[in-house]
């Protein structure tokens, strides 16, 4: 197995939902370097926040990003060198906040990258903020009494934004990461893998999680209703089952392809 | 007559744009040389709009105050303009729109039934600017078959309707005074956006991405229609964010990348440029300014946006500002821009505004400066590669993904040679001096270039200090006047010790800038230099010729 370590320290607390992602992805990219794939032409592209650290620590092409700023320069990447196989990793305030138009543009540009989202629904290297994802009445150091809106779900809003992959995981399960990141990285398009990861900090949901979470069977990908379905059946604010696995998959012309 | 202005107005719609063109065409392959002034407001029907159409002997770059022959396709057109009606003037209307009142008595006006043709011919509104090109040609004796080849060279579409309306505005009027064939090479009309996206090609762009704004958007648009012969990438995303963030990454994977916008655009792009800084990531901004605060004046110009440009984005870092003049200036500084953004592996700005963007210039291509090419330094391979590899110049080798067993790593955090995140105190002020060195190792690079330009009476007491497209008005009314003219091509970093050597020995001098405050002028006074007086312009439209000189002759010795 080729080696990713690198020398950076890891900073994340001990117990950390992005330790999982970290391992899960140097599985998946080991992977696929012994079936083939150039471990040079991998870029992970990240934002600003807890999650980020992750470019320091795999010894892979990174391009450490601006907060919110995951897809442009990924979509850019891509453009010069539509060869490199590009990830976005980017944390829920990133993707689904400060940077959300970017989002939703690369999914209905159907870029050819995988986002990575390490949704654990709070602020962490801001110390403990609401976030687009937390449940309503959130009580977060910006919302002392608790926020006054909804969350999006994420997924919904991807699939009707023309995404071509959209997956869940979560940080308990390694295996199940890996399998997914792995198939979201050779996906020709762009593929989106909600991780619910947790923060051990400012909002521990291991437990909740653990509960309630369970993988999809006998579901077809290629059902974009029963996809729309599934997604829909946790909102991320009430209490419900979770599905975890991969909804949607469809084969679609790529934004680079057009150039 | 061998200086002389045509001014076209008319009606947003009418084709008062493209009438102007072609007239100037057909000027220009009589080998006048031409200048276009082009002056409408924001918006896309209705509305009073119009362009100056200068022709001269001598290679000019700005407009006239007086008006030597109107072409009036409305009352708007006559009543508007008719101020500046020289005494001779002659007027060309549309006798079906306008009725002729209150004129100078010198005037000879020459009316036909544009309006009448058109309908007669069952052709569109806007095909009346063709009637009025035959008409203008018929008048000043031009022949025919200038206009005939003119046409069937720049229509694609109806060229026989657009021919026959030509012919019918042609045989419509009678002759009135002669405009002579002047015995030079005729010289290619070309926009100072045209001439920006040239001087990108030639440096090897490879990706122009941009999101619209005035006055930059006719690269947008020029380079899209040219993307396939150039083979170039041309993007239009979601948001001038996007557009600087996309570009940071299609330059990481080894793309010459540009993109262009205006002061608003700029103001999203701020981030982005602090991270081209950091990262070392070379692009090249096209800042067109225009009037604001804010929105402002979106379809008129303005140098307001110098200091913007020179202190944009947090933390302290060097960036190349370059302020073309002209289009010959846009091409070859556009170019220099690529090269010294990738040679030292920062942000280029080019400075333009709407009057260099849009105006419309004879081209001449055997005047442009043979500029030795900065090559980037690269990477040699003997050693594993690092990104930010610590030398002496401080430019340290670049490479591109992929590599072979290395790795780039880019990075908008504080960062170690090898690209990771680092909070150490002695490496943040070792990575410091090192991005800060690459401006020493540039100011000594500049040495060679011709920073600051010189015209003009070098003997004269007098300077004129300008920069930018105030450029051709300055040197015009100097050459008048008998005068010296600085204008300083490079602005970041400054040339201190050419601006000092240029102006030394001046009794007064006179700063000549488009903004309120003398941003130049402020700029100077930072290395101690500066001027005794200033003339400013700032209600969004050029100086004139006249205006210019006028001003001039109140504050020169």
């Amino acid at each position: 197995m080729i080696n990713l370590n690198t020398p950076a320290i890891n900073t994340w607390c001990p117990g950390c939902g992005n330790f999982a992602i970290l391992n899960a992805m140097k599985a998946a990219l080991g992977s696929l370097a012994e079936e083939g794939m150039p471990i040079e032409n991998v870029v992970i592209v990240s934002g600003i926040g807890c999650h980020a650290k992750i470019v320091d620590y795999i010894n892979v092409n990174s391009f450490y990003s601006l907060h919110g700023r995951v897809f442009p320069p990924a979509t850019g990447i891509k453009l010069a060198k539509p060869e490199l196989t590009v990830i976005g990793h980017a944390g829920d305030g990133d993707a689904y906040g400060e940077g959300l138009e970017h989002l939703i543009f690369a999914a209905k540009r159907n870029v050819n990258m995988t986002a990575i989202i390490h949704n654990n629904r709070v602020y962490g290297l801001t110390t403990g903020q609401y976030t687009p994802t937390s449940p309503l009445g959130f009580k977060g150091r910006s919302t002392p009494s608790g926020t006054k809106e909804l969350p999006i779900n994420p997924l919904e809003l991807m699939l009707s934004s023309g995404a071509t992959f959209l997956a869940r995981g979560t940080s308990h399960g390694l295996e199940l990461l890996k399998k997914i990141f792995k198939e979201a990285i050779l996906h020709k398009g762009f593929a989106l893998v909600d991780v619910l990861q947790v923060c051990v900090t400012y909002y521990n949901m291991y437990e909740y999680y653990d509960k309630r979470v369970y993988e999809l069977k006998d579901h077809d990908p290629a059902d974009r209703d029963q996809a729309e379905k599934k997604i829909r059946e946790w909102d991320y604010n009430k209490d419900a089952s979770i599905p975890i696995g991969v909804f949607y998959k469809k084969d679609a012309p790529t934004f680079e392809e057009g150039f | 007559m061998n200086d002389f202005s045509i001014l076209i107005g008319g009606k947003a719609g009418f084709g008062i744009d493209r009438s102007g063109l072609l007239i100037a065409s057909i000027l220009s392959r009589m080998g006048y040389r031409i200048y276009i002034y082009r002056d409408y407001p924001s918006l896309i029907r209705g509305g009073h709009t119009f362009s100056i159409i200068r022709a001269s002997d001598q290679k000019i770059a700005s407009h006239k105050d007086s008006i030597d022959i109107l072409l009036a396709l409305n009352q708007d057109a006559l009543n508007f303009h008719k101020d500046k009606l020289n005494k001779n003037a002659i007027v060309i209307y549309d006798s079906d729109l306008v009725k002729i009142e209150d004129l100078p008595s010198g005037c000879k006006c020459i009316g036909f039934a544009a309006s009448s043709i058109i309908k007669e011919e069952g052709a569109q509104e806007i095909m009346r600017n063709s009637c009025f090109v035959g008409a203008i040609c018929k008048a000043g004796k031009i022949p025919w078959e200038l206009l005939d080849e003119e046409f069937r060279l720049e229509f694609h579409n109806d060229i026989d309707l657009n021919l026959k309306i030509a012919r019918r505005g042609y045989d419509s009027v009678s002759e009135s005074h002669t405009i002579t064939p002047i015995e030079q090479k005729s010289l290619p009309l070309i926009t100072g956006n045209e001439a920006t996206s040239l001087g990108l090609v030639k440096g090897g762009l490879k990706t122009y991405i941009s999101y619209p704004m005035t006055p930059t958007s006719p690269i947008l648009h020029y380079l899209a229609g040219l993307a396939d012969k150039f083979s170039i990438k041309v993007v239009h995303p979601e948001s001038e964010i996007s557009v600087i963030l996309m570009a940071l990454g299609a330059s990481y994977a080894g793309d010459k990348v540009a993109v262009g916008t205006s002061g608003g655009g700029f103001c999203l792009m701020t981030e982005g440029l602090s991270f081209s800084a950091m990262a070392e990531l070379p692009v090249v901004i096209i800042l067109g300014q225009r009037p604001g605060p804010s929105t402002g004046l979106p379809t008129y110009s303005c140098q307001t946006e110098l200091h913007f440009a020179l202190n944009a984005g947090q933390g302290e870092f060097a960036r190349l500002i370059v302020a073309p003049g002209d289009a010959e200036e846009a091409h070859y500084l556009s170019r220099a821009a690529i090269d010294i953004a990738w040679k030292y592996q920062m942000p280029s700005i080019v400075l333009t505004d709407k009057n260099l963007g849009e105006g419309v210039y004879s081209f001449d291509e055997s005047i442009l400066p043979s500029i030795k090419l900065a090559e980037p330094v690269t990477w040699d391979g003997k050693t594993p590669y690092k990104r930010y590899l610590d030398v002496e110049s401080g430019v340290s080798p670049i490479a591109f993904v992929p590599l072979k067993n290395n790795t780039i790593k880019v990075n908008s955090y504080e960062h170690d040679e090898s690209g990771f995140t680092t909070e150490d105190p002695v490496v943040t002020k070792k990575m410091q001096d090192k991005r800060l060195r690459k401006e020493k190792a540039l100011i000594q690079e500049l040495e060679i270039y011709e920073t600051v330009k010189v015209y003009g009476n070098k003997e004269s007491d007098n300077i004129i200090l300008c920069w930018g497209s105030n450029k051709g008005v300055c040197v015009e009314a100097a050459e008048k006047l008998n005068w010296k003219v600085v204008q300083p091509l490079y602005l970041s970093p400054f040339p201190i010790r050419k601006m000092e050597a240029a102006i030394k020995g001046a009794k007064k001098i006179i700063a000549v800038e488009s903004n309120a405050t003398g941003q130049l002028v402020k700029l100077m006074n930072l290395y101690g230099l500066g001027a005794d007086e200033t003339i400013l312009k700032y209600d969004g439209r050029p100086f004139s010729l006249d205006e210019l000189e006028a001003k001039l002759r109140e504050v020169g010795i």
